[in-house]
């Protein structure tokens, strides 16, 4: 079996068939990470370039990792040190690496859209690694491949997903990618953080963290993306901590065996206590442990083949 | 015209294993430092057996591994299939140790030399030796097995298949 796509865009185009063939492909790659030698053959010769226009560290390093344990090489490009700063545009400089003969392109961006464009131009794969506050689906397959791996299962469970809903695309990929698993979402956040018509995307919609998190399997907390907010949208941030930070006490009103997720990077004491971010419920750095399944997973699914 | 013949029953199965796990000791002298790795997937419910003898003939459980060669294939590239990966478990070093390779069919070698390859990235083995039920022989590579259930001269056009009973319901090695 293989994806119906050249691209992996967002969570919105993908089946259920294709959510859980890229989950169980990557399960299988699990053990390569915990190997003595930490590489296999399975894309000798293949190149993947990671353009990331926009601030990062575990995604960037989880996609290298990724490529480099299955033996791809890969390129890394920062719009700091790339020719953007020269003024090349984004088209001009896609059609560039595109002469060079990649044979994938993982792309992160702050406009929504970008990794569309490219996948319309270029006739390599492309990979979205997070485009503005659209999409970020590796974020959410490696998130449901920890709640797998962890529950056994994704269907029926209540999932709480609480913050800056409007501004963060892991938020949207993961009520694509669990409401279509079968899970039952609830968000909660600010309302003015809240996006217009999200309960059409098939959750229910809390104003309040204590309501959205009781009796929760899962918790996902999010960051206030300050870099994506265009004016004020709240008073302080430690009225926000008042309000929506998980910690020791609110916490108890979800269930005893409640999972903490949250997608870094963490902001300690604003959504999250530190006693739970490095607690026994937090899963957190499971989670990106298993992003470099995830993404060893789309690398093999997407390249290669005639 | 389809034909479909039983070159081996389930009798014939068990007999051929129950002699291998005897050749498999007596080669190697007893059990010490002894290792199966089964491929997957026939490969695997045969080691498992291999190592039911092994324990009732010494009385000694040895380790064994299951190992998936698809990250290793030689064909990866040339063809748009993406064959499935299945989990490789070898939850210890192979480092010094006598690794018996289990495989159901040798055929063209191909899925055997991907097998050491990928053995060779947990480890330096002190030997690798191979055991498979069928040699169905037009091999590609320089590759021969150290312990065969059957030698069965096939045509190329032909299919072997190992049904197994924790697969197929039955044991028998058909030929169609």
């Amino acid at each position: 079996m293989k994806l119906s796509k050249k691209d992996l865009l967002g969570i919105r185009d993908l089946t259920v068939d294709e959510i859980n063939l890229i989950l169980e492909t990557a399960e299988s790659f699990i053990e390569v990470s915990t190997r003595d030698i930490k590489k296999v053959p399975t894309l000798r010769g293949k190149t993947v370039i990671n353009l990331f226009l926009e601030a990062s560290t575990r995604t960037r390093t989880s996609f290298e990792i990724a490529g480099k344990r299955l033996s791809a090489d890969t390129i890394n490009i920062s719009s700091t040190t790339s020719s953007i700063v020269k003024g090349e545009t984004l088209i001009d400089t896609a059609k560039n690496l595109e002469a060079m003969n990649p044979d994938a392109i993982v792309i992160r961006h702050s406009a929504a859209g970008a990794p569309q464009i490219l996948a319309r131009i270029m006739k390599q794969p492309i990979i979205n690694a997070g485009d503005g506050a659209h999409e970020h689906p590796t974020q959410a397959l490696l998130d449901m491949m920890t709640i797998k791996a962890k529950k056994g299962k994704i269907s029926g469970l209540k999932i709480a997903i609480v913050g800056d809903i409007a501004h963060s695309r892991v938020a949207r990929s993961n009520i694509y990618g669990l409401t279509r698993m079968g899970a039952h979402v609830t968000v909660a956040g600010p309302a003015t953080m809240m996006p217009r018509y999200i309960d059409r995307m098939g959750v229910r919609v809390c104003c309040r963290l204590e309501e959205a998190i009781r009796d929760a399997d899962i918790i996902m907390m999010l960051r206030i993306q300050t870099e994506r907010q265009q004016e004020n949208l709240f008073p302080s941030l430690r009225e926000y901590a008042n309000y929506f930070c998980l910690n020791g006490e609110n916490i108890k009103l979800a269930k005893d065996d409640v999972l903490v997720m949250h997608p870094g990077p963490i902001n300690r004491g604003v959504e999250i206590a530190p006693e739970i971010a490095d607690g026994p419920y937090s899963v957190i750095l499971d989670q990106v442990t298993n992003g470099v399944a995830v993404r060893m997973a789309l690398l093999y699914l997407l390249t290669g083949g005639k | 015209m389809e034909q479909k013949r039983i070159v081996m029953d389930a009798a014939g199965i068990d007999r051929s294993l129950t002699r291998i796990a005897h050749e498999i000791l007596e080669k190697n002298k007893g059990t010490e430092e002894l290792t199966l790795v089964g491929i997957r997937t026939g490969g695997v419910f045969l080691a498992e057996r291999l190592r039911k003898k092994i324990a009732k003939i010494e009385g000694v459980e040895i380790p064994l591994g299951i190992l998936d060669i698809t990250m290793y294939r030689d064909d990866l590239l040339s063809t748009n299939r993406k064959p499935k990966i299945g989990k490789t478990d070898i939850p210890f070093s192979l480092d010094n140790r006598k690794v018996i390779l289990v495989d159901d069919v040798l055929f063209t070698g191909r899925t055997i030399r991907a097998a050491m390859d990928a053995l060779i990235d947990f480890g330096r083995p002190k030997l690798i030796q191979l055991a498979v039920l069928i040699d169905r022989g037009h091999r590609e590579l320089p590759i021969r097995a150290d312990f065969v259930g059957k030698d069965l001269p096939s045509s190329l056009w032909e299919a072997v298949s190992v049904n197994l009973t924790e697969k197929s319901g039955r044991d028998e090695v058909v030929i169609e």
